[in-house]
């Protein structure tokens, strides 16, 4: 968070150097840093749910058993959920790519259901929160290493307005 | 394994100078045999318009045949005759003189679209005519089926089972990296060629499979973002969604052999069922109720038994049932794990993918388990597909990391002959259809 400052700093800096109106550009730039900066210190934000809450938790290779760190994200999940109670939420599960098709959707569909029935244990209405699965269909690390891997084997919670859905 | 793969009858090893004893026959054995040669005359123009169709129907008809590695062309510069005329007698001491054991002539007319081919097959080692001449009639533009119908007929009389050319498959095609892969269903005839697209990519499409007789396909969209069954017309390309009781987080679809039911998963919270599902009325039946996972089912040729794969045991194994559901037997008991198993056309094997010690494998097995075979091995081998006659598997190969890409490859059931299919872009989940009529 620190460095952002810094960016629209130096992005002043530059705009400044290069543009006879500097104010409107400068004003623009801190706009737009203004409104970032709002979602992510905005608790009631989905960007702060996803970066500062934490929208995922990870799986051990061919498991869906929730780990203590994924558990503490999703209590943090939970606090958010009931908070916000405008909110649903898709929890989609997700393979790394060491398996066949069919087997990881049904693995993914394993891991985001451990997600979906963990927060129902913990308060949220079960009518808030859908599960679904991508097995390996959506990969976030592209390389064919267990680095990779381990941040594919997740359960992403993504959250939407009610309102909207 | 014997009654299926090909053996030559030792005469043909025997070089040119003996006579056979009987007539031209390829049997299929297990053995490593040498390819059996032919050759192919250009076929006979009737008239000037067939000039350029009669030398590509030629070629194809020898590429089909050579393709398999079951054949081996012997060159036109080798020729001693001819035969330019599709009617002349044939001079087989010629052809016996360069070892040719079978020779194929044909006779192309054109008019307007109309395109006309005339074949006969020869044995040239007992001086006769294989079966009677056969005449097949198209259109200009599918001039590469009428090739394929030669060569599936010439291929059936020398083999005495069934071709695979004039048929096609049904696969996802790909482009894109692998962190934002675009799918789309596509066609393609069983060499690559005439590849068109049947859905565009703004949905995650996978695994289509055709109907037994090749007029519909089954797929999987998660067009929803949660994924469902859809069925496609392949003349309309029309699409519509499969209606089976809680039809969300249905997968892995499969006709059943008449055409009217569907075999698949679903999903109900972290546990994955085998169901069937009648296509018209939407009604369902529950056929596995175990908590693990159950998928990728299978019907039998005589649709009297499922093979599907099942993780109850710990990993994934590979089990069959009755088509109506109950107990299961476990048939696989290798080590690794063993997925995606389709019952071949013939009914005596399984092919499935094999996932062992950080490799993966297309492999075939009886159907109680036994004479496991290995057919391929790389990073990423899945999700066989035997051709018509059971005699080839078609599976998707990717490769190993950032810059992995999936492509189809072809294997012959004996694990010979591997080879690429010939495709613009990258390509997963192919499903072969039947023999075109």
């Amino acid at each position: 968070m620190t460095i952002l400052p810094k960016i629209a700093l130096m992005g002043l800096i530059v705009i400044t150097a290069g543009c006879t109106n500097p104010d409107r550009f400068a004003a623009g730039a801190n706009d737009a840093n203004d409104a970032a900066q709002a979602g992510v210190n905005d608790p009631t934000s989905p960007l702060f749910f996803n970066q500062t809450i934490g929208d995922r938790v990870l799986f051990a290779v061919d498991t869906s058993t929730l780990t203590d760190e994924g558990k503490a994200i999703l209590d943090g999940q939970v606090g958010w959920l009931q908070s916000n109670a405008d909110y649903l939420a898709i929890i989609e599960g997700h393979a790394d790519e060491q398996g066949t098709r069919e087997y990881n959707i049904s693995l993914g569909f394993r891991r985001s259901n451990a997600v979906r029935e963990y927060l129902v244990s913990k308060g949220v209405p079960a009518t808030r929160l859908r599960a679904t699965s991508y097995g390996k269909e959506r990969p976030i690390q592209v390389c064919s290493q267990e680095s990779c891997y381990a941040s594919n084997r997740r359960a992403v919670t993504v959250i939407s307005l009610a309102s909207l859905s | 394994m014997k009654r299926f793969l090909i053996a030559l009858v030792a005469l043909m090893l025997a070089g040119p100078v003996l006579a056979q004893s009987g007539p031209l026959r390829l049997t299929i054995t297990d053995g490593v045999i040498e390819p059996l040669p032919f050759a192919v005359p250009s076929f006979e123009p009737e008239n000037a318009e067939a000039a350029q169709v009669a030398a590509d129907i030629t070629r194809l008809v020898a590429l089909d045949l050579s393709g398999t590695g079951l054949f081996r062309e012997t060159p036109a510069s080798a020729f001693i005759s001819a035969h330019s005329s599709f009617a002349q007698t044939v001079a087989y001491p010629d052809w016996r003189a360069i070892n040719a054991q079978a020779m194929i002539s044909g006779a192309v007319t054109v008019s307007g679209n109309q395109l006309i081919v005339k074949f006969r097959l020869y044995d040239v080692f007992s001086g006769t005519e294989m079966g009677g001449g056969l005449q097949f009639a198209g259109t200009v533009d599918g001039w590469r089926r009428m090739a394929h119908k030669v060569a599936d007929a010439a291929y059936s009389r020398i083999t005495g089972e069934g071709g695979y050319f004039d048929s096609r498959i049904v696969f996802v095609s790909e482009s894109g990296p692998k962190d934002n892969r675009q799918k789309r269903l596509a066609i393609m005839d069983f060499d690559g060629a005439n590849m068109q697209f049947l859905t565009d990519s703004s949905a995650l499409v996978l695994a289509p499979r055709f109907s037994p007789t090749g007029d519909r396909v089954l797929y999987t969209s998660f067009a929803s973002g949660f994924p469902r069954i859809n069925v496609l017309d392949v003349t309309s390309v029309g699409t519509r969604q499969l209606q089976t009781a809680d039809g969300e987080m249905a997968f892995s679809p499969r006709f059943s052999r008449d055409g009217t039911q569907v075999i698949y998963s679903l999903a109900n919270g972290g546990n994955t069922d085998i169901y069937r599902g009648d296509i018209a009325s939407g009604a369902s039946t529950r056929l596995t109720s175990a908590p693990s996972i159950e998928t990728a089912p299978s019907l039998s040729p005589d649709g009297s038994q499922i093979v599907f794969e099942s993780d109850r045991s710990g990993t994934q194994q590979m089990y069959i049932m009755s088509a109506s559901g109950g107990d299961a037997r476990r048939i696989s008991f290798g080590e690794g794990r063993y997925a995606t198993p389709v019952w071949s056309p013939r009914g005596d094997l399984i092919a499935f993918t094999k996932q062992n010690a950080g490799r993966f494998h297309i492999g075939v097995m009886r159907t109680d388990g036994s004479e496991e075979r290995l057919l391929t091995a790389s990073f990423l081998d899945e999700g066989p597909t035997w051709s018509p006659n059971g005699r080839v598997i078609m599976f998707m190969r990717e490769t190993q990391g950032a810059g992995g890409t999936s492509s189809l490859y072809s294997v012959d059931v004996s694990g010979r002959n591997l080879k690429p299919v010939p495709l613009p872009n990258g390509a997963s989940d192919p499903s072969w259809g039947p023999l075109q009529p």
